[in-house]
């Protein structure tokens, strides 16, 4: 399928990765798409998919947007969570779709991934959590602050339980879901390219009163600054996950 | 754009200078007015209190790993015998200080000054009292490349599960993340004039109602005072202002009262309590019940099981 690349303006086939061949930017993925990257076939089985949110600060317009980007992205919200298996050993993973509403984190965003982490903290299993958020759901007030301290203590709990976190961040990840749960992975990997940082590059900008460097807060960057363990192509994304479930069990791996 | 908006700040001047001639104001105030009011020149912040509430006070710099963030106080105090782990925004008393402490907009260095506090709160057994003001985390150059999203979510992380009791007072801004930061607690109170909200009403105004002249309407939208915030029941009481002494007395009983009867509880239970305060704040349809397995969770951790 031939597409405009919206980083280097030029038609490209972006393959299975959905990587442009030209400025090598990395398309979205559908969720669907991403958990074909990395789960055993079929073993996907999604969980809490009858949730849905609410009007919490009763906002004027707030269920219309929601209905809206249903339609527009199929989805009932910004994350899916669930279970499946990677090369035959169970994981929880939740993923993020940037696609609705920016994935902004409100209180089903919070809800889920709280409800991922302490799941596999019960069963004992890894949580694969893939970000892509524009920052918390400023619709839903002060609920979607306290979303930020949800999730945080979600991984406090999973630190209690030793139960291994490792987050993927995706382009972009920034604001109330960096100053949470994406900061507090085990390991914390990123997609080469991905914006990632706190403030968007645009406050920073008007904050300092002049351009931001090239490259400020990709990966890259935040791989040179010490806030992520590595980059990982979509090409690897099965292996390196593979590799860090065997090595996080209690007591590092054991080989036969 | 600084042209267009200069009206807009005499107007705001011109009004918090009436507001602060009005001292009666009470359940009456409006959302604006209590935005004004929380970040008018003068308000007693959390050196004044602190001064105010303890017989004494001494205050530590520093995180250990890269600098000292004015913006942020903390220290150990002494109040009618009982030592106190203070940590507060600090935005100056003045426009000197003001600039000193960058208007209250710390950088990672204060989170994590903080965190260092908490621990060392915890390793001795002393409760943590927490004083918001500010209107966020700096959004700036170096807090970015030295981590300010991380800061913050190792002290939402650690604060959570912390041994030992945590009181909040939101006494002036309590902006976004950079207030939550030192926000997670047992108990949570605000000021009666205090706000509280996930970003401020201008920028509510400009990104979602694409307007920024319209804060004020975007400030009675967000629902962000005190007596709002009771209503949702995430704070747990509004503390009535009166001058920085009275008020000063009443977060001093407030403290003393709580920590009468946090401090007699064993910390697993305390912090139990406080995940689960947590845990329950959000509003969904379709979810499903969540005490039995958080009940759960906790009997597979060491410690509070």
């Amino acid at each position: 399928m031939v597409e405009l690349c919206p980083n280097c303006q030029k038609e490209v086939e972006s393959g299975p990765y959905r990587i442009c061949p030209s400025c090598n930017y990395y398309f979205p993925l559908t969720v669907q798409q991403r958990i074909a990257l990395f789960a055993d076939p079929g073993s996907f089985v999604e969980m809490a998919t009858e949730m849905k949110s609410m009007n919490p600060i009763s906002l004027a317009g707030y269920e219309d947007k929601l209905k809206e980007n249903e339609k527009k992205s199929s989805l009932s919200d910004a994350v899916s969570i669930g279970s499946c298996s990677i090369e035959n050993q169970p994981v929880i993973v939740g993923i993020m779709s940037f696609a609705f509403m920016g994935g902004s984190m409100g209180s089903v965003v919070g809800e889920k991934i709280t409800q991922a982490m302490l799941e596999g903290a019960l069963r004992g299993e890894p949580v694969i959590l893939f970000t892509a958020s524009g920052g918390a759901r400023m619709q839903e007030g002060i609920f979607s602050l306290m979303q930020m301290a949800k999730t945080a203590s979600a991984a406090a709990l999973m630190e209690e339980t030793r139960t291994p976190l490792f987050l993927v961040l995706t382009n972009p990840t920034t604001g109330g879901v960096t100053a949470s749960f994406a900061m507090l992975g085990d390991v914390i990997l990123a997609e080469p390219g991905a914006v990632i940082g706190f403030a968007g590059p645009r406050v920073i900008e008007g904050t300092i009163g002049q351009k931001l460097p090239e490259g400020f807060q990709r990966s890259e960057f935040q791989l040179k600054k010490g806030f992520i363990d590595a980059l990982v192509e979509r090409a690897s994304l099965r292996s390196t996950l593979s590799f860090l479930i065997k090595t996080h069990t209690k007591g590092g791996a054991v080989y036969a | 754009m600084h042209e267009e908006q200069k009206p807009e700040l005499e107007q705001t001047l011109d009004q918090i200078e009436t507001l602060a001639k009005n001292h009666e104001t009470r359940e009456g105030a409006s959302s604006w007015e209590c935005v004004l009011r929380s970040r008018q020149q003068g308000r007693p912040g959390a050196k004044l209190f602190i001064d105010l509430i303890c017989d004494s006070f001494m205050e530590m710099h520093g995180d250990r790993l890269y600098g000292d963030d004015p913006a942020m106080i903390g220290g150990v105090g002494l109040v009618e015998g009982r030592a106190i782990t203070f940590i507060g925004n600090r935005k100056g008393a003045n426009l000197k200080e003001n600039v000193l402490c960058n208007y209250g907009m710390s950088n990672p260095e204060g989170y994590r000054k903080a965190l260092r506090l908490a621990k060392q709160a915890e390793k001795f057994g002393r409760p943590i009292v927490c004083f918001i003001d500010t209107p966020g985390a700096y959004p700036g150059l170096g807090a970015e490349e030295r981590g300010i999203g991380e800061a913050i979510a190792q002290n939402l992380k650690v604060f959570s599960t912390l041994k030992t009791p945590i009181l909040c007072f939101i006494i002036g801004e309590g902006g976004s993340g950079g207030a939550l930061g030192i926000g997670v607690g047992d108990k949570l109170y605000m000021l009666e004039h205090a706000v509280y909200s996930v970003i401020t009403p201008e920028g509510f105004a400009s990104i979602l109602l694409r307007d920024p002249s319209k804060a004020k309407e975007a400030a009675e939208a967000m629902k962000m005072t005190s007596y709002h915030l009771k209503e949702f029941s995430v704070i747990h009481d509004i503390i009535a202002e009166g001058s920085a002494q009275e008020t000063a007395m009443r977060i001093k009983q407030t403290i003393l009262r709580d920590l009468d009867v946090l401090c007699s509880k064993p910390a697993e239970h305390l912090v139990r309590y406080r995940i689960k305060k947590i845990r329950g704040i959000g509003e969904v349809s379709g979810g499903k019940e969540w005490w039995q397995p958080l009940l759960e969770v906790f009997k597979k951790t060491q410690s509070l099981s």
